[in-house]
């Protein structure tokens, strides 16, 4: 902090003596100027992300009165829950599944989209994408009356086909396949969008070569499309990743972890623990449980950001 | 002799070319199908929201057809704009949405602009550090700051807990770093020889940056202030924990804990509150859709 001010002082010096025209002055002169124009974003992520991230760890390490350190007490006390295996386990189930559907409906979609004439394609985009639009707390509410035990409309519906009535949330399968419903409703337009963009940037020549070659539309997608996305489709899968792996409004929303603790996700279990139960070192230690596959995924997702910028 | 070739190979190119416009006719007719399927299932529970939403406490209870509104009735709205309780939640949602977009938009517009431009001593380690502070996610920082702030609270005697202004320190966390990614993909694309003009007619770096990077960059300007707007107004999970009584509430938590009480579900009201809170992004997004899109994709295209 002192040498900043101390250079910024020289060279508000300088800068009088001589109006500040030579080459060093401006340098001088920038770097204060970069460092002040960066200084609250420096301090927002010192202070409000990575503090806050270590804290985090060191809470971890102290019982539940937050009195003494008890060093990995929490984390093999975990260990021996049961509890904490199944949220493990519905974590990966809950993530893979989702980003999976999320990835696989969005391609379909955009493609679809891009088939038809390009006038219509603004209006079906925009439609497409309103799942995404809504705050998904909002939306999954409506999804919560959805599947209502006693008015569900899905069941209303399928009694015509004499189906049902299927207990939605009051289930531990059903229960599960209706958290990654509606979160593959929530998060597969915004694959949608990412792969229409992708498909807009595939140069037609290509095409033509490839049908000139006698490919059919199999092999136009396998060997054109998809090495042309690869990038793309790398980013969104693994960002989407990280957002699945670490959500929390559809699952507190629509079951609150339960039938019997099966659908929690360490996010939804940390709230729990950590907030409702107030035992805050565990909270902290089961929301810890994240960061293995976030640092996973952000390391290959950097990896694939920095690699485009390089192309371009 | 010729005219007979000419003859047959006429229909023959011609039926070819029938058959492959057919061919593209029902690739579009499936195109179509399939796009109205999942525009049905995209659209089913917004579409829901607003049939329940105009249905009386008394219809949703008779066991009718779900889909059909039978007695249509304002009602639900009525009742929820006149509801101080609800108008408290909008007014602290928007409040703390607007508020945040600004505080967002100070931070990282400046930031950006010393990252794209200005070279210095660790600059592009700082870009790389502003995208990765994105990728963390609220789940992982919500109890440390629980606890920073009650300790916070400790020392200085200051509160933060359980007030709606709390939210304004919070929410940057989301936001700034996304904005300042994106801020700095538009100005990277800024030609050097526009602010080096700039430079040369005596312009400082900050008449540069508000002269000349704002106005270019105002498409990106947009993108990002849709993006803060959204991610404030949606947040769930930080006003859940750091506010607990009903005065402070932002909407989605106001909806999901005050209209639901004990196990009377008045869903009518719900859905209706569900609608008016998500009435704010989709009008933005119906009147800005191309920036909304733009928003979302550069992210991944842009830097």
């Amino acid at each position: 902090m002192a040498d900043v001010v101390v250079e910024r002082g020289r060279v508000a010096r300088a800068a009088g003596a001589r109006k500040g025209t030579s080459l060093r002055n401006a340098l001088g002169r920038k770097s204060t100027v970069a460092f002040f124009l960066t200084l609250p974003l420096i301090l927002l992520i010192i202070l409000l992300v990575l503090y806050p991230a270590f804290y985090s760890v060191y809470l971890a390490t102290l019982n539940k009165a937050m009195t003494k350190f008890v060093g990995f007490g929490n984390f093999t006390f975990l260990f021996k829950r049961e509890t904490f295996w199944m949220v493990v386990q519905q974590s990966c189930i809950f993530a893979i599944t989702a980003v999976i559907f999320k990835a696989l409906i969005g391609f379909i979609v955009a493609h679809f989209v891009h088939n038809i004439p390009a006038k219509g394609q603004r209006k079906w985009r925009g439609m497409l994408l309103v799942p995404w639009v809504i705050p998904p707390a909002m939306s999954t509410l409506a999804w919560l009356w959805l599947f209502d035990p006693s008015y569900s409309a899905f069941n209303y519906t399928l009694s015509f086909f004499g189906v049902g009535p299927i207990p939605w949330l009051g289930d531990t399968f059903w229960a599960r396949f209706s958290v990654i419903l509606v979160n593959v409703w929530y998060g597969a337009p915004f694959f949608m969008i990412m792969y229409l963009a992708a498909l807009k940037s595939v140069p037609d020549q290509l095409y033509e070569a490839a049908a000139i070659d006698g490919a059919n539309w199999w092999q136009r997608i396998w060997y054109v499309t998809l090495p042309m996305m690869r990038n793309i489709i790398a980013i969104t899968t693994l960002f989407s990743l990280i957002v699945t792996f670490a959500n929390f409004d559809i699952v507190r929303i629509l079951t609150s972890g339960g039938p019997l603790d099966t659908t929690h996700l360490f996010a939804t279990w940390a709230f729990q623990v950590g907030i409702q139960s107030n035992d805050i070192p565990l909270g902290a230690c089961v929301s810890l449980f994240m960061v293995p596959i976030l640092a996973v995924a952000a390391i290959f997702i950097l990896r694939d950001v920095s690699k485009r910028g390089n192309e371009a | 002799m010729s005219t007979l070739a000419i003859d047959k190979a006429g229909p023959s190119r011609k039926v070819k070319y029938g058959s492959m416009s057919r061919d593209r006719t029902w690739a579009l007719r499936w195109s179509y199908f399939f796009l109205v399927l999942f525009a049905i299932f995209f659209l089913t529970p917004p579409v829901y929201m607003l049939i329940t939403s105009l249905k009386s406490s008394a219809e949703i209870s008779a066991a009718t057809n779900p889909w059909w509104v039978f007695h249509p009735t304002l009602s639900n709205y009525v009742e929820l704009l006149t509801s101080n309780q609800f108008l408290r939640f909008f007014w602290n949602s928007s409040v703390v949405a607007i508020a945040v977009v600004i505080i967002t938009m100070l931070i990282s517009i400046p930031a950006a602009f010393a990252l794209a431009r200005m070279k210095f001593w660790g600059s592009a380690t700082l870009a790389t550090g502003v995208f990765l502070t994105y990728l963390i996610p609220d789940s992982l920082l919500f109890i440390p700051l629980f606890k920073m702030l009650a300790v916070f609270q400790d020392y200085t005697g200051i509160t933060l807990l359980n007030r709606w202004y709390v939210l304004l320190f919070i929410y940057p966390t989301l936001t700034v770093p996304f904005c300042t990614w994106i801020m700095i993909g538009y100005f990277a694309s800024i030609p050097k020889e526009l602010d080096e003009a700039a430079l040369i007619d005596g312009a400082s770096w900050l008449q540069t940056l508000t002269r000349i990077f704002i106005p270019v960059a105002l498409p990106g300007l947009i993108a990002a202030t849709i993006f803060a707007f959204t991610v404030s107004w949606a947040q769930f999970l930080y006003p859940l924990v750091f506010t607990t009584s009903v005065d402070q509430f932002v909407l989605p938590v106001g909806i999901t804990t005050t209209l639901i009480k004990g196990d009377v579900f008045n869903w009518g009201q719900i859905m209706t509150g569900a609608l008016l809170g998500a009435a704010p992004p989709l009008v933005i997004y119906a009147f800005l859709m191309d920036y909304y899109i733009a928003g979302l994709t550069a992210g991944a295209t842009k830097g």
